[in-house]
């Protein structure tokens, strides 16, 4: 020691002896290992007097030098766990003020951590009751179209499947499931709408969907035959049996061949009835494209793999499989990838083709990873409070921990009880935050649509014990800090003079907790004003047409001409119009075209209009005019109407769209190739897509009858629901089975943001609670500064002090900290939503400096009236009673 | 007390310690019992023993001034009690009879 650059004894082995040696023996046992160790570095040199300290301390390990069991100790430890619950809760009830600020803060935001576990569980528990679940994988396409924005969807093509089974070996069994079988079931007079899907036996040989009636190997076998679940056949049949029985689709009759327990809810694939594929195969006899390796928006394929399944050598063959039928193809190039049933809904985010290619629920796990860095975010703040306020209080616990060190507490014995202290707060906050999730389940569940049919948040034994780990870890997180340092303290310092102790004078460490909570709080609420803001900006936003008091009818499948006679006939009903879309919410349509370079074909938006749409939704016509020719059929159709962008896009005279105006266009899409198309108007660019997307090249031709419609009808009415009612009872006349499906264009823009609403929504709640929590943490520090400093002001107040000087020395303090908070606050929400938010929305409006102090000044304001009121209150107190105690 | 038998490695322990007087601590005490009985001693085991005869009451001990060698750590000395004394007078007069005992002409024949 003497010497300091003499050889040591290898430390761990010396903290080995510490560790395991009775503490009476410690210190000359290492003692003489360290004698010894000199020696021997003297003797034999440092290298080999290491190994035989080494092997010295293993060999003191005997039953006398060993303490005792640590059984016992774990059993005094127990013991003393309940001395722990009885003087923490004695300090708990005699610090009513802090104990209630703790647990309410830590309750309120636990809620959102429970409502975050059981949002998570709920999505974790898809799909987990198919017995073999962990073998089933699902076939993902990977695209890349040829001038077209390509993409990974979950949907491949039926021949894919088909190739499957005849060329790929090591699988056990493929399941072809065709989307969207929606069709009106008729028995007798009864019509139902039922929604399912095309699926082959092999279904219930992959998933565990059991049935109840009817053969599961046979049942999907033949054309024209319907499984159909439990509640759909009540709902078809009441009573009766539906076994054999026959359900009329459209004009053909399908024949009842089994009854299958109904789908669970926590089922990424959801339906009422399957039919079999050999029906659609039968039905889709002359469509060529029906089997088509590029025909891969509207089927799933699964795959069942043995136990022992070599998923990179399936992985090879599928890619072998891909490379063979790429070859074929001109435009499309497709890849296969095995995605595990497990990863459907809480997974990569696929596209999902026109036909809808992903189904059910979906949760891309990056949102739950934001939701929770939010939510935890939130509960740290909370935890912050109680750290805080502990350390604030340290003063007054100073002398019993002293006391308790004294008469032989060890450091592990304090800092065990202050856990015990912060586990018991979070237990008690556990029971409140309970209640509270329970009020706050039906709105998180009814904030959307969506969620309402993916998540239930039903109480499951797995999810209460969630709930109870997640408080003790909220306990240890809240308690650690203070625990440790507690722990810290010595017995003479505590019990001399506490106002001395060093640690105390640490006030460093809580200014930046307050800092901290404050910066997240404003942050939080500058986000919720500005993003409010600008999600007000994009439903507001001038699309290049106007929306106003347009109602869109769909027609599902029905004629549009009677509607339109009885609508054109009522006096609100100003003008109409018919069209195949509506658009700026999301929906697409399109086809390929090409101007005189034939090699030059780009993909092009389309709409179908008739000659009343562009007047009513005023768009504005820059060159030539409405359509003129009123053809019945698409393949006559031959006047387009385009917007600038198209011009641009293919080099057509952008300066002067006058000249436009005559020149030929070819256009391909599914229906028909090649059919030749003559520019009659130009329109001026607008917003065809949502507003993240840019201004993209667009077309309308005719709507013909044989195109699905949608009715626009520009409404003036006073009395809206009037109005509503009428257009209701009219749409009774023509379609008795199908409800109304009408929405007016703004109701429509506003449900195609609603994730953002609903975004807005939760981090407005979050950013509530965290000012709540803030706030109550801030409340509790004021209280306690102005009453540990009640003397001083007792004595300033008799020196002469005033009111406003005195409110002025005890909330400066603070005062300070939250402009610091401010300070890093502002600019980085600015900078958030400058680099990252708004960066997606190319037409965004910039970030005003005005929204930024709107939720500033809200947060300080609150801060200040409760600095304000609890300082005030210390300077008014009256000298005389604080001076005289003691 | 476990009983006042000494086993033979006990003996010369207890002995040593008698023997170093104000300087029987075990590392000491392993050096003599190494000097002076040529056998290799491990410390080890001169501690058991010295814990065993504390145990039995044959020693006290107690730790001594804080030095400046062995890491800082205080050395534990050991020093005889009454009933080690008698332990060792008994040990002695023991075989003292037995020696007694044994003629003279035992010796001589061999």
């Amino acid at each position: 020691m003497e010497e300091p650059r003499s050889p040591q004894p290898p430390a761990w082995a010396q903290r080995f002896v510490e560790w395991y040696c009775k503490p009476g023996l410690v210190e000359d046992l290492t003692g003489d290992l360290h004698e010894y160790f000199e020696r021997n570095v003297r003797s034999v040199g440092p290298r080999r007097a290491k190994l035989i300290y080494i092997i010295d301390a293993f060999k003191f390990f005997r039953t006398y030098t060993v303490r005792k069991p640590t059984l016992v100790n774990f059993f005094i430890n127990w013991i003393m766990i309940g001395s722990y619950f009885k003087t923490s809760g004695r300090s708990l009830m005699r610090n009513k003020l802090f104990s209630s600020i703790n647990i309410v803060g830590l309750a309120i935001s636990m809620s959102v951590g429970l409502l975050l576990i059981a949002f998570v569980l709920d999505l974790r528990s898809y799909d987990r009751f198919h017995k073999q679940g962990e073998r089933i994988y699902r076939i993902t396409s990977v695209a890349t179209f040829k001038g077209a924005q390509g993409g990974k969807f979950a949907s491949t093509s039926l021949k894919t499947g088909k190739l499957i089974r005849e060329k790929v070996s090591g699988f056990e069994e493929v399941a072809i499931l065709r989307n969207d079988f929606t069709q009106d079931a008729r028995v007798g007079d009864h019509v139902l709408p039922i929604k399912g899907f095309w699926a082959e036996p092999s279904l219930f040989r992959v998933f565990t969907f059991p049935m109840l009636e009817g053969n599961p190997d046979t049942a999907l076998k033949d054309p024209y035959s319907v499984v159909l679940t439990e509640t759909a056949a009540r709902k078809l049949f009441g009573s009766e049996d539906a076994l054999g029985k026959v359900i009329k689709f459209d004009t053909l009759d399908y024949q009842v061949t089994g009854v299958m327990q109904d789908v669970p809810f926590f089922s990424h694939i959801n339906f009422e009835a399957l039919v079999s594929l050999s029906t659609a195969e039968q039905l889709n006899r002359n469509d060529q494209n029906f089997e088509k390796w590029t025909s891969m928006f509207s089927n799933s394929v699964y795959l069942l793999l043995p136990p022992t399944a070599d998923i990179t050598a399936i992985q090879s063959q599928l890619d072998a499989l891909a490379k063979e039928e790429n070859l074929a193809e001109e435009n499309t190039k497709i890849q296969l990838e095995l995605l595990p049933l497990y990863d459907i809904v809480v997974g990569e985010n696929l596209r999902s083709g026109s036909m809808s290619g992903s189904r059910g629920p979906h949760m891309p796990p990056i949102v739950l990873w934001i939701l929770g860095g939010l939510a935890f975010v939130v509960i740290l703040s909370a935890c912050f409070n109680y750290t805080n306020l502990s350390i604030a209080r340290a003063m007054r616990r100073f002398k019993e921990i002293g006391l308790r060190k004294a008469i032989g507490a060890r450091k592990s014995q304090v800092w065990q009880q202050f856990l015990t202290e912060a586990i018991m707060i979070s237990l008690a906050a556990l029971l409140l935050s309970f209640f509270l999730f329970l009020v706050l389940r039906p709105q998180l569940i009814n904030l959307a649509p969506e969620m309402q049919r993916t998540v239930k948040l039903d109480l499951t034994p797995s999810m209460v014990a969630a709930f109870i780990v997640f408080s003790v870890t909220v306990g240890v997180m809240a308690g650690l800090v203070p625990a440790l340092f507690f722990s810290k303290v010595s017995a003479i310092q505590a019990l001399r003079n506490v106002s001395k102790v060093k640690a105390f004078k640490h006030g460093t460490f809580r200014r930046t907790l307050v800092v901290i909570q404050y910066t997240v709080t404003l942050i939080f609420i500058t986000t919720t004003v500005v993003g409010y803001v600008q999600y007000k900006n994009i439903l507001a936003f001038d699309l290049g047409y106007t929306t106003e008091n347009i109602l869109n009818i769909n027609m599902q499948g029905n004629k549009p001409d009677v509607l339109m006679k009885e609508l054109s006939e009522m006096p609100e009903v100003t003008a109409l119009s018919r069209s195949l879309i509506v658009t700026s919410v999301g929906n697409a349509w399109g086809g390929y075209m090409k101007y005189k370079d034939s090699r030059d074909s780009a993909l092009v938006m389309t709409n179908n209009v008739d000659e009343n749409y562009l007047p009513l939704h005023g768009y504005k016509l820059i060159a030539g005019g409405n359509f003129r020719a009123r053809p019945t059929t698409a393949s006559d159709a031959h006047e387009i109407i385009v917007n600038q962008q198209f011009l641009k896009r293919f080099n057509i005279s952008a300066s002067d769209p006058e000249k436009a105006i005559g020149e030929e266009i070819t256009f391909s899409n599914f229906k028909m190739n090649d059919h030749k198309m003559t520019i009659v108007g130009v329109m001026k660019d607008f917003h065809y897509g949502k507003i993240e997307n840019l201004i993209e090249p667009v077309a309308f031709t005719f709507w013909t009858p044989e195109n699905g419609a949608i009715i626009n009808a520009k409404i003036q009415s006073t009395d809206l629901l009037a109005t509503m009612d009428k257009i209701e009872s009219t749409w009774k006349k023509i379609d008795r089975v199908h409800p109304l499906k009408a929405k007016f264009y703004e109701e429509a823009i506003e449900e195609a943001y609603s994730e953002f609403s609903t975004m807005i929504k939760i981090i407005g709640f979050l950013s509530f609670l965290a000012i709540s929590i803030a706030s109550m943490g801030l409340f509790g520090m004021v209280v306690f500064t102005t009453e540990t400093r009640l003397k001083e002001i007792g004595i300033r107040k008799v020196m002469g002090a005033s009111d406003g000087s005195l409110v002025y020395l005890l909330s400066r303090g603070f005062l300070v900290l939250l402009s610091v908070s401010a300070l890093i606050a502002l600019p980085a929400t600015y900078l958030l939503f400058e680099n990252f938010v708004l960066r997606n929305f190319p037409y965004h409006t910039p970030v005003q400096i005005g929204e930024l102090f709107a939720g500033l000044l809200a947060v300080l304001l609150i801060a200040f009236v409760m600095i304000g009121s609890q300082t005030m209150k210390a300077a008014r107190s009256n000298p005389v009673k604080v001076l005289k105690s003691e | 007390m476990k009983g006042t038998n000494l086993g033979e490695f006990e003996e010369l322990v207890l002995l040593t310690v008698a023997a170093l007087m104000e300087e029987a601590y075990s590392v000491a005490i392993c050096d003599e019992l190494t000097e002076q009985t040529g056998r290799s001693v491990k410390l080890g085991v001169v501690h058991a023993v010295l814990n065993r005869l504390e145990e039995k009451g044959l020693v006290k001990s107690e730790l001594g001034e804080a030095t400046k060698v062995r890491g800082g750590k205080r050395k534990r000395f050991y020093q005889l009690t009454i009933p080690g004394k008698a332990a060792l007078v008994s040990a002695k007069s023991m075989r003292d009879q037995l020696w007694d005992r044994i003629p003279s002409l035992v010796w001589k024949k061999a």
